[in-house]
């Protein structure tokens, strides 16, 4: 990093982080070709596809909060809840008996709700000055309660083939969501490349002091951080939603933040705040679900994957607080 | 001698801090060290204390060579210092903070708090203090806090107290108190190490002065032998009596040339820190606020730039009464100000010089939220130019340019916004000659366009060579006015040093 | 000179040390209890009201201290549910092995915590969160993601099951003795109150000497510690290891701890009253049952975690504002 005199793009500056999670990724690959069976066929690289999207799009969101110095511990619960009410809506008798606007509503109006639980969430942090963690806290719990009271805690099952499109739909042969996530990752892209919040929400997980002072609007900076990922959650909610065609609030988005917050930090977002690698938290994402899908195929337990998880987490805050110091 | 320090060497990558500093102090003396700020006193009390550890240099304590590791160690090697942040826990009891580490125990393991509380009384007792001290220290005024961080100290037999700016934030009754307490412990043969910038108050109560300037320790005088005039021009590298001579040179002369008014201040107040500001600044002029640390400088820009929030008061701009509410709005107003902080509050490290550059002008440089690069590109270009800025590219990052190159970024962030009124805290601190000269050149072609500025800087020589006047500000209030041409140096300083002692004695409120 | 914001704070302080709210509103609670329902009063629900709470309020009086020192445990619930695995396991040997298997287990866990955080520098939410996640792992690989019947013939049931002296339940009896002992270990101890000083301020308790890691791995230890402790409770008293219990027990922790006065950010704090909070939770729930009882409300168990999260937002609200007007007072 120290010989970067002359940078072209954003996305160079993140530098050796992108540059080891990128030889982790391969490594990863070369390993599974070489030792897990049919790794190099289209049918894994669907089922990693649409893991992956989920993880993304989700992560993503994530890097956003992260980059203002945030962390956001809802995203899982907001996806439980969002997906919880696009069957309820869709099922509902309004729904059945106009179909295409149940539809497009059961898109919408979770979504909406989503953004809601992210204007909360923003507020309590950015208004109220508590601290991210507490603050998401309130809704890591009863987010994930509230959907499960609105669906009495039952497995919504469907057949909903509009719906399901978003979760099992296929363009040029690869999965819809795919596409979505990367269309989602230009947009954020070009929006904090290209606009003034996206400017903003550097200068304030940089130098928050600094922001302010340059006449920064700090609050809206951070609020909207925070709707953002509550959004991209409820919409990771309605794809795990639309992939199975059933809700099951239990479960949808269970331990999602720590996917999240694990590809944010491994694709090279600063717990500090001030860097938000959209693409990195793609990488991240990819790097987490195939180190999943690695111990899975290879016969080690789903259990055994969560410590590797969390191992990955620790190691990358570890290099991250050593670079720092 | 009770310590001894010489010869002490310290740098921080590379750049040196102290050059050769020492000091002595004597068993129950009070011994004042003063400076300019980065002259060097506070790396030498923390090398002292074992915050720092030494490159260099000798010292001796009690008659022992002293290898202090830890503040723990300094501790109990009997030097207890309270910081100019108290390093007292507010949350927690006026006992818990002064026996906090060293508890009376029962059955050498359980806290008797009866005992505790006892011990404190008898201590603070000695002081004439009689507080509540099961209460949190939190809930007593700043002064009983200090007393108490001055309990503690004693507490732990300590042969030395170190005080560190003891009065910046109390008023004068309660300067008294704590001089009390200072004088009780010079009477138990306790030295005192009192670091202050309001030089009156060092002839009240301290024996010997050390003055230190640019790392190096300049003088150790008795202050029954010495003026503020000789401190001063200590501090600063003067001749005292080509200051006094000058000092007495006519004031003033033809006003400069200037235009209406822009902005008005009365009686700003925002708090202990300022208490009393006025200032008239007109198109095309700069007004230099001259004055020692603490004099309530930054505080004044802080209120004028809508940071700190006006107790009482009025700010007119272009004769029309104003209220901001924080730095936006003044912006939009047609302020600018750069901060003194340059790290904290100035540069976002990890963003380009393009994106530092840019930073305050960005609501005017995009539409409908997007950011015209082209233009953006061509401002910075252009400032990048005129202000040569050595950078390898303007994508660069900002924490990778030297600190003159850093600041000349910065004023450029605010000259972008062609703000009618810039407010400069220290504008060259902390950069070399060469980019100090030119920073000071472009200011001065700014105001040539119509345009004014505040100027704050320590050194007086920028001050008086900078402004078309200066107001001279003492502990938080303007006191004064000097008008150039014809301003020097010198003359600042006798200002400086004529009020207060020309009141015979100093009075704060 | 006493200043708008020593008086608000001094004020806070008092209700905090003092903890009359919390007490008063249990009181109130139970008072509306007796009154209102038949059974509230019945040595039956008495017992196991205060049996089920025992875990929380072990767990909650564990998350106290490492709160206290401004710090956070999310690894709480995964810890109790792996340590209810390894109770299980051991309960063919007895209660007598069983318990400090488990509780060492909890400790084990601690530690992980303390190093990430004190030696790894890494932030408590993260380092917990990671372990919340290792637990949890853990717990699904050692149990192969069953529930683990416990060994009813040994003596090991009793704990969760049997009253001592016929009277109160073991489990609150353990947990009285735990919070009397961590009650004296704070109020009159010096790593009791280092733990307060580091979270009044971390920067200034270094200065003053003071031991500051070792009291934060202390903070750290002690809170797997309770959490093995409960997992054992649970073990004992629901007769099997649930590697997939314990979620969202950190928020119930965290919100007994905030109710009993306990600054989330630190310095502030006191056991009696996060025993109280801990108890002002439970009972909010045992009068929701009996709503649910008489049929005027009837709430599913999933409003269990709504309420808990809402219980929670309410008590950081009212600590937000009277934080805010401090500051408010002393800037």
């Amino acid at each position: 990093m120290d010989q970067t005199v002359s940078i072209e793009k954003p996305p160079a500056r993140l530098g050796s982080r992108i540059h080891g999670g990128l030889l982790a990724l391969v490594l990863l690959l070369v390993f599974n070709a070489l030792v897990t069976p049919n790794f190099l066929q289209l049918q894994t690289l669907f089922v990693n596809i649409s893991q992956v999207a989920t993880i993304a799009i989700v992560a993503m969101g994530m890097t956003l909060v992260i980059a203002t110095g945030g962390i956001d511990l809802s995203v899982g619960a907001v996806m439980a809840l969002a997906g919880a009410l696009a069957p309820l809506i869709f099922l509902s008798e309004f729904g059945v008996a106009y179909p295409a606007l149940g539809v497009a509503v059961a898109f919408i109006l979770p979504l909406i709700v989503a953004g809601f639980c992210g204007l909360f969430n923003g507020a309590m942090v950015a208004v109220l000055g508590i601290q991210p963690i507490i603050a998401t806290l309130i809704l890591f719990i009863s987010g994930r309660g509230i959907a499960q009271v609105l669906t009495n805690g039952n497995l919504q099952t469907f057949s909903n083939p509009a719906f399901s499109y978003l979760g099992t739909g296929k363009i040029l042969g690869l999965p819809f969501q795919g596409w979505l996530a990367l269309a989602i990752a230009c947009v954020l892209f070009l929006t904090i490349t290209r606009t003034t919040w996206g400017r903003y929400l550097l200068a304030v997980g940089g130098n928050e002091r600094a922001a302010f002072l340059s006449g920064g609007p700090v609050r809206r900076v951070k609020i909207g951080a925070y709707v953002i990922c509550a959004v991209l959650s409820g919409l990771a909610g309605l794809i795990v939603v639309a992939i199975n065609s059933a809700s099951d609030a239990a479960r949808n988005g269970n331990l999602m933040e720590l996917d999240a917050i694990a590809a944010a930090v491994v694709g090279g977002a600063l717990l500090q705040g001030g860097r938000a690698p959209i693409f990195g938290a793609i990488l991240g994402a990819i790097i987490i679900q195939l180190v999943k899908y690695t111990l899975l195929a290879n016969g080690v337990e789903d259990e055994v994957a969560l410590i590797a998880k969390a191992l990955i987490i620790v190691a990358a805050v570890w290099i991250q607080q050593r670079r720092k110091a | 001698m009770l310590l001894s320090m010489t010869g002490i060497e310290k740098s921080f990558g590379g750049v040196p801090a102290l050059r050769g500093a020492g000091i002595e102090i004597a068993p129950g003396e009070v011994h004042a060290l003063i400076g300019q700020n980065g002259a060097g006193k506070s790396t030498l009390i923390k090398i002292l204390t074992g915050v720092y550890r030494r490159d260099g240099g000798e010292i001796s304590f009690a008659g022992h060579p002293s290898e202090v590791l830890s503040p723990r160690e300094a501790q109990e090697a009997g030097i207890a210092t309270i910081y100019q942040e108290l390093n007292l826990v507010p949350l927690r009891s006026v006992t818990e903070n002064v026996v906090m580490g060293y508890e009376p125990k029962a059955f050498g393991m359980l806290i008797n708090w009866r005992e505790a509380h006892r011990r404190t009384r008898e201590i603070l007792a000695r002081f004439d203090i009689d507080i509540d001290v099961t209460a949190p220290l939190g809930s007593f005024s700043t002064a009983i806090q200090q007393l108490v961080a001055i309990a503690r100290a004693v507490s732990l037999d300590a042969q030395m107290v170190i005080m560190d700016e003891p009065t910046s934030s109390l008023d004068a009754k309660e300067v008294e108190i704590l001089f009390g307490v200072i004088r009780e412990l010079k009477s138990q043969g306790v030295a005192v190490l009192y670091v202050s910038h309001f030089l009156d108050e060092l002839f009240e109560i301290c024996d010997r002065v050390t003055v230190m300037r640019d790392g190096q320790t300049i003088t150790t005088r008795q202050l029954s032998e010495t003026t503020k005039l000789d401190m001063i021009a200590d501090m600063l590298g003067r001749n005292p009596d080509e200051v006094a001579a000058e000092g007495m040179t006519e004031f003033g002369g033809a006003a400069a040339k200037r235009g209406p008014v822009r902005l008005h201040a009365e009686g700003v107040a925002t708090g202990p820190r300022l208490k009393r500001f006025d200032l008239t600044l007109h198109e095309g002029e700069i007004v230099g606020l001259g004055g020692l640390l603490g004099s309530g400088r930054t505080e004044a820009a802080r209120a004028l730039f809508g940071v700190d929030a006006t107790q009482s008061g009025s700010i007119e701009i272009e004769g029309a009464p104003i209220r901001l509410e924080g730095p936006a709005e003044a912006i939009s107003a047609g302020m600018g100000f750069l901060a003194e902080d340059r790290k904290a509050e100035g540069i976002i490290p990890d963003m380009s010089v393009r994106e530092n550059l840019t930073l305050a002008l960005l609501p005017k440089l995009a539409s409908g939220g997007q950011i015209d690069f082209g233009r953006e590109r061509e401002i910075v270009e252009r400032f990048i130019r005129t202000l040569g800025i050595k950078t390898a590219d303007m994508d660069q990052p900002i924490r990778e340019l030297s600190g003159g190159n850093q600041q000349k970024v910065l004023l450029a962030r605010w000259l972008a916004t062609e703000p009618e009124i810039l407010i400069l805290d220290e504008p060259t601190r902390g950069v070399d000659v060469g980019a100090k000269r030119e920073i000071q050149a472009f200011v001065r072609d700014y105001v040539k366009k119509g345009f004014s500025v505040v100027l704050i800087s320590s050194e007086f020589e920028e001050i008086v060579e900078g402004a078309d006047r200066i107001i001279v500000m003492h502990e938080g209030r303007s006191v004064g006015e000097l008008t150039n041409p014809g301003v020097t140096e010198n003359m600042l300083v006798s200002a400086l040093a004529q009020h207060g002692e020309g009141g015979a004695e100093w009075t704060r409120q | 000179m006493l200043d708008e914001s020593a008086f608000d704070l001094r004020r806070m302080l008092q209700r905090n040390s003092a903890s009359v709210t919390v007490w008063a509103v249990l009181f109130a609670l139970i008072v509306f209890g007796l009154l209102r329902y038949e059974n509230f009063g019945s040595a039956y629900n008495i017992t196991s009201f205060l049996n089920y709470n025992a875990m929380f309020i072990a767990i909650a009086l564990g998350m106290c201290f490492v709160i206290m020192t401004g710090g956070i445990d999310l690894s709480v619930g995964s810890v109790a549910a792996f340590t209810s695995v390894v109770a299980a396991y051991l309960s063919p040997y007895g209660i007598q092995v069983a318990l400090p298997g488990a509780i060492a287990a909890g400790l084990a866990f601690g530690a992980i915590n303390a190093f990430f955080v004190i030696v790894l520098h890494i932030p408590p939410f993260i380092a917990t969160l990671a372990t919340m996640l290792g637990a949890k792992g853990g717990a699904l690989v050692i149990s192969g993601a069953q529930t683990i019947s416990v060994d009813w013939t040994s003596n090991f049931t009793k704990l969760g099951m049997e009253n001592a002296a016929g009277i109160l339940p073991w489990t609150i009896l353990i947990v009285g003795v735990l919070a009397v002992a961590l009650w004296i270990i704070l109020e009159k101890t010096t790593i009791g109150r280092t733990v307060l000083a580091i979270g009044g301020s971390e920067d200034a308790s270094a200065l003053m000497g003071l031991k500051v890691n070792r009291a934060k791995a202390f903070v750290y230890i002690l809170s797997g510690g309770c959490a093995g402790l409960a997992g054992v409770f649970l073990a004992s008293g629901f007769g099997a290891g649930q590697p997939l219990e314990g979620i969202g027990w950190e928020l119930s922790a965290i919100a007994s701890v905030v109710v009993g006065g306990t600054l989330l950010t630190g310095g502030l704090g006191s056991v009696p009253a996060t025993v109280a909070g801990a108890l002002l939770l439970g009972l909010v729930f045992n009068i929701l049952n009996f709503e649910n009882g008489r049929g005027t409300i009837s709430f599913s168990a999933y409003w269990q975690m709504v309420i808990r999260g809402g219980f929670l937002f309410v008590v950081i609200l009212f600590q937000a504002r009277l934080m805010a007007r401090h500051q408010k007072a002393a800037a």
